[in-house]
């Protein structure tokens, strides 16, 4: 049997990117079984009987892979259960009577687009900057084709598995994106595949990435907040690879020309 | 994660105050290898090292106080004397000044931007309360810590290098300027205070090097806060029995 928990939620309710939002209090009671996007559903549900504007939310798969949902809850990013995005966090995380407090990314890289949704599009940018491979087509490879070390292999896929959700920048008191940034640029500098266009990658990526977001202070929060549990090793490999792409001979990254 | 891009109205932000890499040609490498955060954090970290390599020897130096006021006078004078028949006297004093003025600014200047940098990157502050997991107390007062400690480090200078705050100045007797200025009570105390903060400083800067200069292996991860825990822990003990001891009368 499921436990029915009344909760008082805090939801940031806001229009538009340029309008002024503020929190709304809203009743509700679910089962502790529920998950957290569904809660919202049932909030959302209430509303739409009550004539009201549903609460925008951004999610997808709801099952942590698509990296859509992300949303503040009680000052954290994703909620408090860790390694997990907020589509898999459960109601039976909270208890009966308490308060939750819901509010959307904030990042000067993430404008709200509304309520709790915001507009990722600089993630797109620093991903288009160096966070892919050029392969020729046709016919895909042999798959052993390519020696890897099994340990580079587990590294690159710890890395890979970064679902650009955001909670990183979220989570920084910087909004540095500098794990989103150096998972994305790792699992291919790990990798033979990824080699020919290692520091042309390295520079090109933390370029772009800084347009947008703070810097790393070491601070440690994104790797707590990450869905994925993905490490901050990781982004003291970027910026080893960063460095290097500032050493690699100029003429090699095609910045100087031949002769 | 691309979802974002479809919707109307939702291009990249343009981020105001932030680096914007030019399609242009690349800048000289260290101009270049400067202006971008990660860069600046390199920096941050090497002339951390370096400042952190003259606290240590500095503290060390000092250490000589207990052995009496000849041992730490003829030190305070070596240092003036340093490769004295070689060079003329005082020149690798002045060398070792510069370089240190150098690291400073460099440190310095690197703060300043980087904190401007992340001042603009959150511009509304979260409405609810952050609770923080991971972001200690140190790693989130560098700025306080570190700019304290730069204005101690003034006062020190005036206090004990050039005599205007100290009541007794007594140019080359080193050890008696030092006695002076620690038998005020609220100076010693303020000396204590601006070292523990130095040590707050170390305890995450000691750790922070490693990821800043990309030094990182499962190998010896291990041991990297340890080091910071031991290096902060060592220098702000010595620094902090200074004050103590010519306040107990163990230094007079
Ligand atoms: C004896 C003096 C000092 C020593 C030994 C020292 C040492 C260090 C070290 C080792 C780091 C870590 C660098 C990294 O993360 O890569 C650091 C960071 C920092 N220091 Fe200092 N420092 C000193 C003085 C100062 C001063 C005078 C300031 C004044 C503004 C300052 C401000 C900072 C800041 C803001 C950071 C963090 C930068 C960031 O990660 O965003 N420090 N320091
Ligand atoms: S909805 Fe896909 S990760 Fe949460």
């Amino acid at each position: 049997m499921s436990n029915m928990l009344n909760l008082t939620l805090k939801v940031w309710r806001q229009d538009g990117p340029d309008t002024a939002g503020q929190f709304q209090t809203y009743k509700t009671t679910v089962a502790d079984d529920a998950s957290f996007l569904e809660m919202l559903d049932y909030v959302n549900e209430e509303l739409i009987e009550a004539d009201e504007i549903p609460i925008s939310f951004d999610h997808d798969c709801r099952e942590g892979i698509c990296g859509s949902c992300g949303v503040m809850i009680d000052g954290r990013a994703h909620g408090p259960q860790k390694g997990t995005a907020t589509c898999q966090l459960h109601m039976r995380q909270f208890s009966d009577g308490d308060t939750i407090e819901i509010e959307p990314w904030r990042a000067a890289g993430f404008p709200i687009i509304k309520d709790l949704v915001v507009n990722r599009a600089a993630f797109d940018r620093i991903i288009e900057s160096g966070g892919y491979i050029s392969v020729t087509t046709g016919a895909a490879e042999e798959a052993n084709a390519i020696p890897i070390p099994k340990h580079a292999a587990d590294a690159a896929m710890d890395a890979a598995a970064c679902i650009g959700c955001g909670a990183c920048v979220a989570a920084c008191p910087n909004s540095a994106a500098n794990l989103f940034t150096a998972a994305k640029m790792q699992q291919l500098n790990m990798l033979p595949q990824g080699q020919a266009e290692r520091y042309t990658r390295s520079n090109d990526m933390v370029e772009r990435m800084e347009q947008f977001f703070g810097s790393c202070t070491n601070y440690g929060e994104c790797q707590e907040a990450c869905p994925k549990e993905i490490t901050i090793d990781f982004i003291a490999m970027m910026n080893r690879d960063y460095v290097k792409s500032q050493l690699v001979n100029r003429r090699r990254l095609g910045e100087k020309k031949v002769g | 994660m691309t979802q974002a891009t479809e919707r109307p109205g939702a291009e990249a932000p343009k981020v105001k105050g932030h680096h914007n890499p030019s399609d242009a040609k690349a800048k000289p490498w260290p101009v270049e290898f400067m202006s971008t955060a990660v860069g600046k954090k390199w920096i941050m970290a090497i002339s951390g090292i370096a400042l952190m390599g003259f606290v240590f020897a500095h503290m060390f130096g000092n250490l000589k106080i207990y052995l009496g006021p000849t041992d730490y006078n003829d030190y305070a004078h070596s240092l003036r004397t340093l490769l004295h028949p070689i060079f003329p006297n005082g020149f690798l004093l002045w060398l070792m000044r510069l370089g240190l003025i150098a690291m400073f600014l460099i440190h310095i200047g690197s703060a300043i931007s980087l904190t401007r940098m992340n001042q603009t990157s959150r511009p509304v502050k979260y409405q609810s309360q952050r609770r923080y997991l991971a972001a200690d107390f140190a790693a989130r007062t560098m700025r306080w810590t570190g700019w304290i400690v730069f204005f101690y480090l003034i006062y020190h200078l005036a206090d004990l290098t050039w005599g205007w705050a100290n009541p007794d100045f007594v140019y080359g007797d080193a050890y008696g300027n030092v006695v002076a200025s620690f038998e005020r009570w609220y100076i010693a105390l303020f000396y204590i205070v601006a070292n523990l903060l130095l040590g707050i400083h170390l305890y995450h800067g000691g750790w922070s090097i490693f990821q800043s200069l990309g030094v990182n292996s499962p190998r010896y991860n291990g041991i990297r806060r340890g080091f910071a825990v031991t290096f902060a822990v060592i220098v702000t003990i010595a620094n902090v029995s200074f004050p103590l001891a010519v306040q107990f009368g163990i230094v007079s």
